[in-house]
C-alpha cells in the first residue's frame, strides 16, 4: 500500500515507512536511545528529500523523548536547572543550525552537509562506543571494577559565572553546559537528531554529572530543542511532513515495546558493542555513497521545492 | 485580377490543411492525489473528421504530448574534491516541464520535420527553456541530464509507436502518470501530421489536485506555517506520550 505525503510530495510505501519506525523503535527501545540519527538517514535511503527527512525526523524525536522525559520529571530524576542552561544554549545553537541549513540548501549543498555531519559524527561515536564496550565487557570478565573518581575538575570548569546545580552536586561555570548545549542544538537543527548520543557523553565526562540525573535531563533538553527547531523547519522551509511523521511515530512506539523486552534479555556490554557496530554500519554506508563514483552525476532541485 | 488569383491559391493550398481535424477525448479529466496514490493511466483517444477524401499519397501519424505544469530548476553536476563526490557545477532551467509525455505512431524523427517541431514545441528537448545568456554548447549536458533523470523517474516519457491509429481514423493511447506528479493543470495536445508537417491540433487539459486532506495540510504548511508546526508538534506529543501510556496500561 503506497502512502502520499503531501510535504514531500511522493509516495512511499506504508510498510516501508511502518518498518523503518517499528525497526528504529525496537533498536532505541534495547539501547536506550531515540534513534533520530537512524532514521533520517534510513529516509534518504527510502528516497524521502533530505530537508523533509530531517525536519520529520526531528518532529518524531519529541514523539519518542516525550513519555521519557515526563516519566523522569515525575520520579524527579531532572537537573532542573542544568537543564534550563542546556536548553538555553539548545535553542541557540538550532537558531544557528537551522540558519546554517538554509544557507547550505540555497547553495546546493544541503546533502553533503547533511551526509558529512552524519560520518563525522557516526564514526566518531560508533569508534568510541565500540572501544568502550570492549573495555567494559573484559573489565565485566576479570571481575574486577577499578575505583572511579566522582568527577574530575577541567579547566573549564573554572571559567565566570559559576553556578550551582544542586541536584548533579556541581559547582561550575555554565558556559560549558551553555557550549555543549549550543553543539546539540546545531546538530539537531543540520542532522535531525536528538542528539542524546552527544548530550549523554558530554554530560558524563566533560560536565561530571552523576549518571542518576544524566537521562534525565538530556531528554529533558532533548525533548525542547527538538520541539523548537521542528517549529523552525516548518516555518522557515515548510520541510515537516506531518502524514510521514505519524507513520514513523506509530511505528517507533510499537517498535520500542519489543525493543525494551529484547534489551531486558541482553547484557549492557553486549548491548553496547552492537550498538556501536549497528552506528559503524550507517556510517559506513553514507561514506560510501560520498566516496564511490555515483552512477548519476547530475542532479535536480526545484527551488522553494524539496 | 492577380490579387484574387493568390487568395484562391492560397485557399486551395490550405484546403487540404484543414480537411482532417482531430476530435479528443480522454479516460478522465480529473486526477486527484489521494493518500494512497500510486499514479494513475490515462486513455487519449479521438477520431479524425474529414470532409474530403482520404489521401493516398501520404501517411497520416498522430502525436500525443501531455505537459505538466512548466517550473525552473537547477541541475548540478558533482565532481571529485578531496576524494568525495560534491556539486560544484550548476545550470538553471527557466521552466522545465515537470512531466512530458509525448507518444506517437512513429518515431517522432521520421514523422516531424524540425521546422514543426520547433513551432510547435512537441519533443522533449524543446519543451525545456534555458535560461538566457547560457553557453548552448556547455549547457546541452545539463539538459541533456535533466531529461535522462526525469526518463529514470519516468516523468518524461517518449514513447515511439505507442499511438494505435486504426483504419486512419480512429486513434488512442494509454499515459501514465507516475506517483510523484506535481499538481496543476496538465495540457493534452493532439496533433495530425502528414509529411513531417502538423495540419491539425487539439488541446485539451487534465487538473492534478490534492486530495482534500494533502490539500489542507500543504496549504496550511505553506501559509500558516507556525500553525501547521503546532499540529505537527501536537500530533506527536499525543501519539507519542498516548502510545506509551497505551502499553503501560496494557501491560498492567
Amino acid at each position: 500500500m503506497q502512502i502520499y505525503l503531501p510535504i514531500a510530495e511522493t509516495s512511499v510505501n506504508a510498510f516501508t515507512l511502518l518498518g523503518v519506525g517499528g525497526g528504529v523503535g525496537v533498536l532505541s527501545g534495547m539501547f536506550g536511545v531515540g534513534g533520530g540519527f537512524l532514521i533520517t538517514p534510513l529516509l534518504f535511503f527510502i528516497g524521502v528529500p533530505p530537508a523533509v527527512a530531517v525536519a520529520t525526523g526531528v518532529n518524531q524525536v519529541v514523539a519518542s523523548s516525550i513519555s521519557g522525559v515526563l516519566a523522569h520529571l515525575r520520579r524527579k530524576t531532572v537537573d532542573l536547572r542544568m537543564g534550563m542552561v542546556l536548553l538555553i544554549g539548545g535553542l541557540i545553537g538550532s537558531m544557528i543550525g537551522i540558519w546554517f541549513f538554509n544557507l547550505m540548501q540555497r547553495m546546493g549543498q544541503i546533502d553533503l552537509v547533511v551526509q558529512l555531519a552524519y560520518v563525522l559524527f557516526l564514526g566518531i561515536i560508533g569508534a568510541l562506543m565500540l572501544q568502550e564496550g570492549w573495555r567494559a565487557l573484559r573489565r565485566a570478565r576479570s571481575a574486577t571494577p577499578p575505583r572511579r573518581k566522582l568527577h574530575t575538575h577541567l579547566w573549564v570548569h573554572n571559567l565566570p559565572l559559576k553556578m550551582k546545580f544542586r541536584a548533579s552536586g556541581l559547582y561550575i561555570s555554565v558556559f560549558p553546559p551553555l557550549l555543549v548545549g549550543v553543539g546539540v542544538g546545531i546538530l539537531a537543527a543540520i542532522m535531525g537528531v536528538g542528539g542524546g548520543f552527544i548530550l549523554v557523553p558530554a554530560m558524563i565526562y566533560l560536565l561530571g554529572m552523576p549518571t542518576k540525573v544524566v537521562i534525565g535531563t538530556s531528554l529533558f533538553q532533548v525533548t525542547f530543542v527538538a520541539a523548537f527547531t521542528t517549529m523552525m523547519h516548518a516555518i522557515t522551509n515548510h520541510s515537516v511532513d506531518v502524514m510521514l511523521a505519524l507513520f514513523l511515530i506509530v511505528g517507533g512506539a510499537l517498535g520500542a515495546q519489543i525493543g525494551t523486552r529484547i534489551g531486558m534479555k541482553l547484557r549492557a556490554e553486549e548491548l553496547r558493542i552492537l550498538l556501536a557496530l549497528l552506528v559503524l554500519a550507517v556510517c559506513g554506508k553514507i561514506a560510501l555513497d560520498l566516496l564511490l563514483t555515483p552512477s548519476e552525476l547530475y542532479s535536480i532541485t526545484i527551488p522553494g521545492r524539496f | 485580377m492577380r490579387w484574387l488569383c493568390m487568395i484562391i491559391a492560397m485557399l486551395l493550398s490550405s484546403l487540404p490543411l484543414r480537411a482532417e481535424e482531430a476530435v479528443v477525448g480522454l479516460s478522465q479529466n480529473r486526477v486527484s492525489l489521494t493518500v494512497n496514490f500510486e499514479g494513475s493511466e490515462i486513455l487519449v483517444f479521438g477520431a479524425v473528421r474529414r470532409e474530403t477524401p482520404l489521401p493516398d499519397d501520404s501517411e497520416l501519424d498522430i502525436v500525443v504530448a501531455i505537459e505538466g505544469p512548466p517550473l525552473p530548476a537547477v541541475i548540478w553536476r558533482k565532481e571529485r574534491r578531496l576524494g568525495i563526490w560534491v556539486n560544484t557545477q550548476s545550470q538553471e532551467v527557466r521552466a522545465a516541464p515537470s512531466f512530458y509525455a509525448v507518444a506517437s505512431t512513429a518515431p517522432l524523427s521520421e514523422i516531424l520535420s524540425p521546422d514543426a517541431d520547433l513551432t510547435h514545441r512537441i519533443s522533449t528537448r524543446l519543451a525545456i527553456f534555458e535560461a538566457r545568456g547560457v553557453d548552448p554548447a556547455d549547457s546541452a549536458a545539463f539538459t541533456e541530464a535533466l531529461i535522462r533523470i526525469r526518463e529514470s523517474e519516468s516523468l518524461y516519457q517518449q514513447r515511439d509507436g505507442a499511438v494505435d491509429l486504426q483504419r486512419e481514423t480512429l486513434f488512442s493511447t494509454r499515459i501514465t502518470l507516475p506517483k510523484n506528479i506535481t499538481e496543476g493543470s496538465y495540457s493534452a495536445r493532439i496533433f495530425l501530421l502528414r509529411d513531417g508537417d502538423v495540419i491539425d491540433e487539439a488541446e485539451t487539459f487534465i487538473d492534478v489536485r490534492k486530495a482534500v486532506l494533502e490539500r489542507w495540510l500543504f496549504n496550511l504548511a505553506y501559509d500558516q506555517p507556525a500553525i501547521y508546526g503546532l499540529l505537527a508538534l501536537a500530533l506527536a506529543v499525543f501519539f507519542g506520550w498516548g502510545a506509551a501510556a497505551l502499553f503501560r496500561l496494557l501491560r498492567h
